[in-house]
């Protein structure tokens, strides 16, 4: 049985349609990405994942429960965390634990071993007012308390905004983890190395799927020559290969810039460029990330 | 020789015994890109606060657009603009009316401010928009606004931090290359991200490390120095050592 299903969903918030026909199946124990622009769906998709929201079409269910007619079991299995920082910041840390820890009818001693090794790093300030940690702080905390009551299935909005790098690649070793103890999760990220760490990415767009696959699956799709650019000046450069006759598309990326353009065209672009006055002029195809393809979907 | 845009020398400061700022000494010239990264916690936010004139140092000196950080606080402030992702742009009110709140805050002369409103919403494709509430705005809508606003007065330098959190790959990239053209119209960035692509976007790069500068070079220098691949290689070297992590 898979974890969670979605059969078609729809939902308007007044004109705005913000899914159309949404269809999942999510098996158990997978680490589901979902990826998209800000106001593409991903949130609404998660509101009505946790039923918080219902949909003006279609079906959910999670672990064969239905989301509307069953919504108390969904949200004992089901563990939450909301796209802004969503506990409380007058409350200390170990008082949100107990907190969240006492709705679900447990207690932070007695569901502790669940949260263990997350706890231990935020331990040292269990005094200290939510409000007062630090990004990275503030998620592991909400992780703690979403995973408090045992859930079987994880769903996280963003859950590394704001987060710097360090923290954000022990987060991503955490779910890895808790994946592997069977945990379902979802999780939306703008950070397209985290959606590398998927098993499978959906990529959403004004409300609809427009893809789904593994990441290694999604760079294979890529189809298109992708080269990487770097000359003086890096600036105008960005331009100047748009420009060229051929180029689909021409963005940075890291230290260089990455365009699209047929093999056959290259020769004709190096001289075009070198004409124009560029110099240490180095270019070179390359394989496509997940970034590259985010890009390319994107603008379709 | 290019004039500085910030000058800083031994800036420190600290909170009872805790030292957030560690004796930072850099300088910035003027239209540079300058990447100002570290860890949560270690001490960025503290620094950017003074930098802004908000907070003085307990030890050290500096010049910021040419004035003294201990004596010229309010000629700081009218020199710099601010865009952070927490602190931007009010959301009850229109997107004209951000604008003329702010550049009546910063000094704009008021026969100048609609001409230049104008001017900047055609530019930004905004004009449509120019009644909408900032709240009904989309995200990567704002942040340009924001970006906008700040440079709105003309600021010799602009202190953007974490301008682009949350923000998906197309959105990052649009806000990056309004960054570029500022750049190469003489202003000077200060940017602060946890994206390490972007680092690599900045002209040079500091990395805090629990209150002290521990690098600060080009990403290509830096990369060479640290026998790494990416930004994100040296970053991770730097800061997982860090002490300070996550805890303030």
């Amino acid at each position: 049985m898979n974890a969670i299903e979605t059969h078609h969903l729809s939902h308007c918030y007044g004109a705005v349609q913000a899914l159309r026909d949404v269809t999942l199946s999510i098996p158990q124990g997978e680490l589901f990405g979902v990826i998209g622009a800000d106001g593409a769906g991903k949130s609404t998709l998660f509101r009505i994942l946790t039923t918080l929201l219902i949909p003006d079409e279609g079906r959910v269910t999670l672990n064969g429960l239905d989301a509307v007619r069953d919504y108390r079991a969904i949200r004992r299995i089901v563990g939450y965390m909301p796209g802004r920082f969503s506990l409380y910041g007058d409350l200390t840390v170990e008082e949100n634990l107990q907190f969240f820890a006492s709705v679900f009818g447990t207690s932070l001693s007695q569901n502790r071993r669940l949260i263990e090794d997350i706890y231990v790093q935020i331990e040292p300030f269990r005094r200290r007012r939510a409000a007062q940690l630090s990004g990275g702080m503030k998620q592991k905390l909400a992780l703690c308390c979403a995973l408090i009551h045992a859930p079987s299935v994880l769903i996280l909005d963003e859950p590394t905004t704001g987060v710097d790098p360090v923290s954000r690649r022990e987060f991503w070793q955490i779910l890895q983890r808790l994946r592997q103890q069977g945990i379902t999760i979802v999780a939306s990220t703008p950070y397209m190395d985290e959606a590398r760490r998927c098993d499978r990415i959906a990529f959403l767009r004004e409300g609809v799927i427009l893809y789904t696959d593994t990441p290694q699956g999604i760079v294979d799709h890529f189809g298109e020559p992708l080269y990487a650019i770097t000359a003086d000046p890096m600036h105008a450069l960005l331009d100047a290969v748009r420009c060229f006759p051929g180029v689909l598309r021409c963005y940075a990326f890291g230290e260089s810039h990455h365009f699209t353009l047929a093999a056959d065209r290259i020769d004709a672009l190096r001289t075009h460029l070198e004409a124009q006055g560029y110099h240490h002029l180095q270019l070179q195809p390359i394989q496509p990330t997940i970034e590259d393809c985010y890009l390319k979907l994107s603008q379709s | 020789m290019t004039p500085l845009a910030l000058d800083i020398r031994n800036l420190t400061k600290r909170f009872g015994s805790f030292t957030a700022v560690d004796h930072l000494t850099f300088q910035v010239a003027r239209g540079e890109i300058f990447g100002f990264l570290g860890a949560n916690g270690a001490g960025k936010s503290t620094a950017i606060r003074i930098l802004c004139g908000l907070s003085r140092p307990t030890e050290g000196e500096g010049l910021v657009a040419g004035y003294n950080l201990r004596t010229q606080a309010e000629q700081i402030k009218r020199s710099i603009g601010y865009m952070s992702q927490r602190f931007s742009l009010y959301e009850d009110l229109k997107v004209w009316e951000n604008i003329r709140l702010f550049a009546g805050i910063y000094g704009v002369p008021h026969r100048e401010i609609a001409p230049r409103t104008d001017a900047l919403l055609d530019e930004l494709h905004f004009t449509a928009e120019r009644n909408t509430l900032v709240r009904a705005l989309p995200l990567g809508w704002k942040q340009k606004l924001a970006f906008s606003v700040a440079l709105f007065h003309r600021p010799q330098i602009v202190f953007l931090d974490e301008p682009t959190g949350g923000v998906d790959p197309v959105t990052r990239r649009q806000f990056w290359e309004m960054i570029y053209q500022a750049a190469d119209r003489g202003v000077t960035l200060f940017v602060t991200t946890h994206y390490m692509d972007e680092a690599e976007y900045c002209d040079r790069v500091s990395i805090m490390v629990d209150g002290r500068i521990e690098a600060l070079d080009t990403p290509a220098r830096l990369k060479a120095q640290f026998a790494a691949t990416s930004m994100d290689d040296v970053f991770q070297a730097l800061a997982r050592h860090a002490t300070r992590t996550d805890s303030f």
